[in-house]
């Protein structure tokens, strides 16, 4: 016990006293602040650089920084802006799109950057043994698909260069959301001499990806990369805007553990978070905390129905279920992070497209359905299992969901939380009978959610299938004219709500805190959020 | 002593191929591959993927040849990590779980034998029940709750230490070692009080009080040579322990350990990354628990004449 009072104690007050008259040390980011280094959550361990070859959306972060297409986007307003290509030129029949590259266009390295530079990068993104998870965004280019599959030559390719400065791409229909997918990863250019100089053109994770080795095109290059820890992007001085880049460095944090991520950012080691811990929303939104910063995002939370067993293969069982469930409950009680009820599946988009048909919310319609199914109040409904990934907002909305069903149509409903791979595995395998499902749309366009009901669509996983729905898409897809092409979805979507093969619940909010020095950082549904204009400023 | 040693050396070969082969069935046969995604990822792409990580070959060959590529070193790439394989992760990720297993096992010995000892002076005395309840404290309270807290009154109320990282900012180091420390810090206060007593019973030290040595002579050369023999046998599974438990350390404090690679891997179903993992920490666990043993039998007489009997 002496021990205590005599060295313990001394030692506490000493050290409290000693760190009280100590000058406040810089922090991470006040020091971000005076040599434009900014520190960013990105989520998780990106798995490549290669934007052939990844497809998440830390990826994209990152790649975003490295890597510039032919356009790029506004931030606020999502429309298509030149990127590498300075202009361009579309056909009548909207089939043929001509790029004019810039002259002062150029490589990490100082190569110039020319028009066969995409056409060699887009086949090696098609490259069978590549692998590529995205090479389908190319087939909408002229034997795109047959060249991927292997079963036609690379020379037949619709992209081709005209000369340095021009590259002609020919389209298998005319594409009206062509140009946003000109601005996904998958379609930037790598450089192609120094993918050879590692390893083979097809070749996954080769050391060309790694710092020392990385030669890009974006506004910014490679220089720093441990995984884990965090990875270092440096305003690159070849490339053809560098004047207007005014940040040094990105450092991206992979923290996946939304709590330290937002003690970091309080403590001053972070000037923008990936995301917000749901339970500290309310305290940053009550104290109009100015760093919090809340907008849509460009994705819906649904719940799919199996509709191949008993008894959700009955469109009446599907829609009592999907006709009593309170999406405003579920998001003011529940959820609480702000989201929107959702009660279609496309969510609205900058575009223009405003989804006309609407699942009701009514019991009492839902209840009478139940009945004509010939369960009345519920009675005889065998026990379905709703299934889930291991996750507690998972796991709160489907006991709302269980309980809102119990009480509105007098049903039981069990709940299967499951690691994340074999809820993967059971949703493809159609080894479920309702379960939580959310979708990202890609691009700006309706197309990107609605074509993912077409029959056999591989992220379809309902077992539905509609002829007059699946004529819709294809009819959408040839058609140029769009308000022809908006119409069809409309009527796509109203199939849709009527056959009730989802159930959707809300469109997500994103929610995460930026420091007020951090200039130029705009919120838009597609969380697009490019560095090479921001900076920062302390006032 | 080196036909003791030689002798766990090679006993350890087989406890290796077993922990692979164990590895590679459980590992096999859970749901889901490394190449699921929420979004559908083409049929023709899963394939090639499969064939360019060998993965359509049959399960013997594919386990057979791991180990081949083993024996010369090679762990595999990673499927999750392409830039990487799994030898740049493991050399990247073990030195900060080393360098955090290194500071903690220092914390625990320091604070926890400093305790043990001060207690097993003074047995059934405040002296002994301040620090024994300390410890009892310290082993109930998990990481996962010790860690916040330090976060809580370090970092965020009295802002002298980061909140995390790891070599980034000076003092980043220091509540992570605690945290990880904490419970075997307890651990060893309670082991070396109950050893300390036991030997400060034995005849030599009566002798010893009787011949009139100081009692810190008696207890600094005399007792603690015996008194943390046990300390030094929990030492080697302690420091296994914790190399490969770091994970939740790791996570709350955003180290690039081994740890959470490891647990990543697992849930990315990175199938020659979760093998690497495994047989590493495997390798690392024999290691330290042969290290223990030779340290035992030096610090032991009775021991050493086992040894060199042969037995």
């Amino acid at each position: 016990m002496k021990f205590f009072i005599k060295i313990l104690l001394p030692t506490l007050v000493i050290l409290t006293t000693l760190s009280s008259c100590e000058g406040k040390r810089k922090t991470l980011v006040e020091i971000g602040d005076e040599k434009q280094i900014l520190h960013v959550g990105n989520g998780d361990e990106i798995s490549s650089v290669d934007p052939h070859t990844t497809s998440g959306m830390p990826e994209y972060h990152v790649i975003l920084s490295l890597y510039e297409g032919l356009v790029s986007k506004n931030t606020k307003t999502l429309a298509i802006e030149p990127g590498v290509a300075e202009s361009w030129d579309i056909s009548e029949d909207g089939l043929v799109y001509t790029f004019h590259i810039r002259e002062n266009a150029r490589w990490s390295n100082g190569d110039k950057l020319v028009a066969n530079d995409f056409v060699q990068s887009w086949l090696r993104g098609l490259m069978p043994a590549l692998a590529n998870e995205y090479a389908s965004s190319m087939y909408v280019v002229k034997n795109g698909q047959n060249i991927n599959e292997g079963k036609a030559d690379p020379k037949d390719f619709g992209a081709v260069a005209l000369d340095d400065q021009t590259l002609q791409i020919t389209l298998n229909a005319p594409t009206p959301y062509f140009l946003q997918l000109l601005d996904h990863h998958s379609t930037y250019p790598v450089h192609i001499p120094t993918i050879k100089k590692f390893g083979k053109l097809d070749e996954r994770g080769t050391k060309w990806t790694r710092p020392e080795n990385f030669v890009g095109n974006g506004a910014f290059v490679l220089s720093e990369w441990t995984p884990n820890k965090y990875l270092s992007v440096k305003k690159s001085p070849t490339y053809w805007d560098a004047k207007s880049v005014r940040l040094n460095e990105v450092r991206y944090y992979p923290i996946n553990k939304y709590t330290t991520e937002e003690r970091m950012f309080r403590s001053g080691q972070l000037h923008a978070t990936y995301y917000l811990p749901r339970e500290k929303l309310a305290v940053y939104k009550n104290a109009n905390n100015p760093v919090l910063r809340s907008y849509p995002n460009f994705a819906t939370y649904f719940y799919r129905f199996n509709v191949t067993v008993k008894p959700l293969d009955d469109v009446r069982v599907r829609k009592a279920l999907a006709y009593s469930i309170d999406r405003k409950r579920i998001v003011e009680f529940v959820t609480k992070f702000g989201q929107i009820p959702a009660y279609t599946l496309t969510p609205p988009d900058e575009n223009g497209y405003v989804a006309n048909a609407k699942m009701p919310y009514d019991v009492e319609l839902a209840k009478k359905l139940l009945a004509e199914a010939g369960y009345p109040n519920g009675l005889g409904f065998p026990k379905l299992t709703v299934a889930f990934n291991a996750n507690d907002e998972h796991q709160h909305i489907a006991e709302a969901v269980q309980q809102m069903w119990k009480d509105n149509l007098g049903i039981d409903i069990a709940l299967a939380s499951t690691e994340w791979k074999v809820y993967l595995d059971n949703e493809k395998q159609l080894n479920y009978q309702i379960d939580r499902a959310s979708w990202i749309g890609d691009y700006l366009d309706p197309n990107t959610f609605l074509e993912m009901f077409v029959t056999n669509n591989g992220n379809n996983r309902t077992g539905f299938s509609d002829a007059r729905y699946d004529e819709l898409i294809a009819k959408a897809a040839l058609e140029s004219n769009q308000e022809k092409r908006f119409a069809y979805f409309q009527e796509a979507e109203q199939i849709l709500a009527d056959s009730a093969p989802i159930l959707p619940f809300y469109t997500y909010i994103w929610n995460r805190l930026i420091a007020t020095s951090v200039k130029g950082w705009d919120d838009n549904v597609q969380d697009y959020y490019p560095f090479k204009n921001m900076y920062l400023e302390n006032q | 002593m080196y036909i003791f040693i030689l002798k766990r050396i090679l006993q350890s070969i087989p406890v290796l191929l077993a922990v692979s082969l164990f590895t590679f069935i459980m590992v096999r046969s859970a749901p889901g591959g490394p190449f699921d995604q929420d979004r559908n990822v083409p049929p023709a792409v899963i394939k090639n993927l499969n064939a360019h990580y060998h993965l359509d070959d049959p399960l013997w060959k594919q386990y057979v040849d791991y180990i081949m590529n083993l024996l010369h070193g090679d762990f595999g790439p990673s499927f999750k990590f392409q830039s990487h394989n799994v030898n740049d992760l493991i050399l990247a990720g073990f030195p900060p779980t080393l360098e955090l297993a290194f500071y903690a096992t220092l914390f625990a010995l320091v604070v926890g034998l400093t305790a043990g000892i001060t207690a097993s002076l003074k047995p059934n005395s405040l002296q002994d029940y301040v620090p024994m309840s300390s410890a009892m404290l310290g082993i109930c309270l998990p990481s996962f709750v010790l860690g916040p807290l330090l976060l809580l009154i370090f970092g965020s109320w009295l802002q002298w230490l980061p909140v995390a990282g790891w070599g980034q900012i000076p003092g980043d180091k220091i509540l992570p070692s605690i945290t990880l420390g904490a419970s075997y810090a307890a651990y060893i206060a309670r082991i070396s009080r109950g050893g300390m007593l036991e030997v400060l019973s034995q005849d030599y030290i009566r002798t010893a009080r009787a011949k009139g040595l100081s009692p810190i002579r008696i207890v600094f050369v005399h007792a603690l040579r015996g008194g943390i023999t046990p300390v030094i046998s929990f030492l080697g599974p302690a420091i296994a322990g914790l190399l490969a438990g770091s994970f939740v350390v790791e996570t709350i404090f955003q180290i690039p350990g081994l740890g959470r690679f490891y647990v990543q891997a697992a849930f990315n179903r990175d199938y020659t990354m979760i093998m690497g993992c495994t047989i590493f920490f495997a390798f690392v666990i024999i290691v330290f628990n042969l290290l223990s043993d030779i340290i035992l039998v030096y610090l032991n007489p009775k021991l050493r004449q086992q040894v060199s009997r042969g037995h």
